[in-house]
């Protein structure tokens, strides 16, 4: 047993290290700093430079356009994008319906949808839960009716992220009600946002943001070429799709990096005042965080371990969305509790490019302490709710 | 990278593994403990005669040369079958300290007799005034002659009822002296052990020394930074007890999953209610969380890691915290059962109790790293 990393993973780390400390935009480095949200084309061009670097298809294998890498290594390259604060990539396109496709599609879906993927020309979508199907997923109830040679989609989505942005949309329908179990009879469809009969409409969180969506579909001509491997099946292709979602799942590195920024923030006089190491309790529970995300990233490292020594990932594969979740919420209260009074100003306005910074209301930072509390409240509830997850473990690791 | 045993380590487990499952039910453990001295000689032989006691401890001492992944590997196991025979005490904390500061005559007459399972020994690390603080000593070791006479109070001295030699850590000259580290035989006169059995069926005492008079030759490591010492085999101590709660914890989660898949109410197993399954995953989490820290404190420990201090409290916090937790919620999803004697369960629970208060509880450790 031993905690090291081997010298090549350590000289690989190094580089990753070096890219992100000179490569990564300075104009993305402000506006993040600044607490300014990143916009479509913020993305495009920071995914663009990682793809020049060949690093933007991490987890894709080498004949895709991929990197090949080792799961240690994919973990280091995620690790040090978490440390630099640089942002995750829009999942949809790269970690999300690319691997359905060269996994499941045809070979001319792969001609046709890949390229653009790498190269960030088509920002997709994922059109998986419904008003009436959230947790239970299965009982989704938009329709694909084929009709010569296209599938007539009707129905509503909902959740969808930056649909607003999304040039293309992949959807689970239903295909065939006539099924003896409801996961079967769905299929997996790829949909040009632009045809006709689809809507967006935004619906706006909590913290005041547009970030999720609800997207309608009416009478929706999807081209038959556009059903990806068997029809039916889709149900399958989308758990292989939260499969490639397993690598940095926990969300660990942001959390360190957070973490570590609050501490170093605590002996600062707060406005002129104390500073927060004089509020032992506070300082307790940033110390008792600090050891939960230890034992997360330890947790984490675990199943890296299984999965690099060709094993199946272990039981504590399935902790890790939960607890990665619950430390995250437990570091967004630290963050706005450690803001005090200066959480609550709602001044969302302030967060834009080109505001008057004698004009902050608090240090510029503060009063999005609240606003990212609110806002990450979704983790525990997407990707499956911790409850559905405690499901899923009582089940197939306790066998109860 | 690498979080595998290797096949040292792996023999060493499955061989203790297979002790506990052969040898070692929980009636025989139970018997151990209500016996006379509350612990088998017969067994402590048989780790001696296995090897089992010479890994924390170097060739040259006719060791194992173990690091603390090893004593990992032990502890775990050890913690799994409940045994009470006293290898913290012994080798742990005893041995722990005298493998560091022994000089050739003493380790001849201490610490090669521990080892080999013939003499008993003890850490007296606690007194009364000084809740879980190590280097909080009012002991002190005066100058007579050539040696020196000890008074002072010290209570949870572990296997203290079973020891030839205890050592104890005084503060020399006077009460603001450096602290030195004694040997003290059990017949020294103006010793009272005032011995006792602890609430998860170990032996522990407490010490009145009056003047004890020890000889020259009864000073372990004069002119080494003893508190240091101290302090360091009080970190190991923590590690091999965390190991031990981690095994606890293991049984302690099997066995209520187990029990929730056979104990039927309302016509079902109670496994069937998600209510308590979700309690379940709880437990599980908390152990898989428990063993990922103890894990990484150990490594960290072993390959002697700027923040080896940090993560040894980490994970006693840890075990305090939610192992704590853990071993309630098996508790109580034992039901009426779960609070009775005869049922194992209840005594895994109250050892797991008493590893959380052992140098220093869940409170103590998380002000540390408060910072």
């Amino acid at each position: 047993m031993h905690v090291s990393f081997s010298p090549r993973d350590e000289a690989f780390r190094d580089e990753v290290r070096a890219f992100f400390a000179s490569e990564f935009p300075s104009e993305l480095r402000q506006k993040i700093d600044r607490g300014i949200p990143l916009e479509r084309d913020d993305y495009i061009g920071y995914q663009k430079l990682l793809h020049a670097r060949g690093w933007f298809a991490a987890d894709w294998p080498v004949e895709y356009g991929g990197t090949g890498w080792t799961p240690v290594q994919k973990y280091i390259y995620a690790s040090e994008m978490a440390a630099a604060e640089a942002p995750d990539v829009v999942a949809f396109g790269v970690k999300m319906v690319g691997p359905v496709i060269y996994t499941f599609g045809s070979d001319e879906q792969k001609k046709r949808f890949l390229p653009d993927i790498l190269e960030s020309n088509v920002w997709w979508c994922q059109g998986y839960s419904e008003p009436g199907a959230g947790s239970d997923l299965a009982s989704l109830k938009t329709r694909a009716d084929l009709d010569g040679d296209a599938y007539v989609l009707n129905g509503t989505k909902t959740w969808t992220t930056l649909a607003q942005y999304a040039d293309w949309i992949f959807v689970l329908a239903r295909t065939n009600t006539d099924v003896a179990r409801r996961q079967e009879g769905i299929s997996f469809l790829l949909v040009d946002m632009q045809t006709p009969g689809i809507t967006v409409r935004p619906i706006i969180t909590l913290d005041g943001e547009h970030e999720v969506n609800e997207v309608h579909f009416e009478d929706v001509r999807v081209p038959v070429g556009n059903l990806v491997g068997e029809e039916g099946k889709g149900w399958t292709y989308g758990k292989v799709l939260l499969q490639h979602e397993r690598t940095n799942l926990a969300g660990v590195g942001r959390s360190k990096a957070r973490l570590r920024k609050l501490r170093n923030r605590c002996t600062e006089p707060v406005h002129g005042g104390q500073p927060l190491a004089s509020d032992r309790n506070f300082m307790r529970r940033l110390a008792a965080t600090e050891v939960e995300l230890k034992a997360l990233e330890f947790t984490e490292l675990r199943t890296l371990a299984a999965v690099a020594a060709g094993k199946a990932p272990g039981p504590e594969s399935s902790i890790l969305k939960i607890k990665g979740t619950e430390v995250s919420q437990a570091i967004d209260a630290l963050t706005m509790d450690a803001a005090g009074y200066y959480a609550l100003p709602f001044v969302p306005g302030q967060y834009v490019d080109g505001f008057d910074e004698s004009q902050f209301i608090g240090d510029g930072k503060e009063a999005l302490t609240s606003l990212h509390y609110f806002n990450n409240r979704k983790a525990s509830i997407y990707g499956g709710s911790n409850e559905i997850q405690k499901n899923i473990v009582a089940k197939h690791v306790l066998g109860l | 990278m690498d979080f595998s045993l290797n096949d040292m380590q792996a023999m060493l487990g499955e061989s203790i593994d297979r002790f506990i499952a052969n040898e070692y039910d929980f009636e025989t453990r139970q018997a151990h403990a209500a016996s006379e001295r509350g612990f088998s000689p017969a067994v402590w032989q048989t780790f001696a005669e296995l090897g089992w006691t010479v890994v924390p401890f170097a060739e040259a001492d006719g060791g194992f040369d173990g690091t603390a992944v090893d004593l990992m590997v032990v502890m775990e196991r050890l913690g799994r079958g409940l045994v009470v025979e006293p290898y913290l005490p012994n080798l742990v904390l005893a041995g722990g300290v005298l493998k560091r500061t022994a000089t050739d005559a003493q380790r001849a007459r201490w610490l090669q007799p521990l080892i080999g399972g013939e003499r008993h020994a003890a850490l007296a690390f606690a007194e009364p005034h000084a809740r879980y603080g190590i280097g909080d000593i009012r002991t002190v070791a005066r100058a007579d002659g050539d040696g020196w006479r000890i008074s002072g109070d010290k209570t949870y001295v572990l296997n203290a009822r079973n020891a030839h030699d205890i050592v104890v850590p005084a503060r020399v000259g006077d009460p603001s002296g450096d602290v030195g580290l004694f040997v003290v035989e059990r017949a020294a006169t103006g010793l009272e052990i005032l011995d006792y059995p602890t609430v998860d069926g170990l032996q522990a005492a407490d010490l009145r020394l009056r003047d004890v008079a020890v000889g020259a030759d009864a000073r372990l490591g004069a002119g080494d930074d003893a508190l240091s010492v101290l302090e360091t085999v009080v970190d190991e101590a923590i590690l091999a007890v965390c190991a031990e709660a981690v095994g606890i914890l293991q049984v302690l989660v099997d066995k209520t999953v187990d029990y929730s898949k056979n104990r039927v109410q309302f016509g079902v197993p109670i496994g069937s209610f998600q209510a308590l399954q979700h309690r379940m995953v709880d437990m599980l989490t908390g152990l898989e969380q428990t063993r990922s820290l103890l894990w990484w404190a150990t490594m960290t420990y072993a390959e002697g890691g700027d923040d080896a201090k940090r993560a040894v409290s980490a994970v006693k916090y840890q075990v305090g915290t939610t192992g704590r937790r853990i071993a309630e919620e098996a508790v109580q999803l034992h039901g009426g059962m779960g609070v009775t004697w005869e049922l194992d369960v209840a005594h895994y629970f109250k050892r797991l109790i008493a590893i959380g208060r052992v140098f220093g509880d869940a409170d103590w450790h998380l002000d540390k790293l408060a910072g």
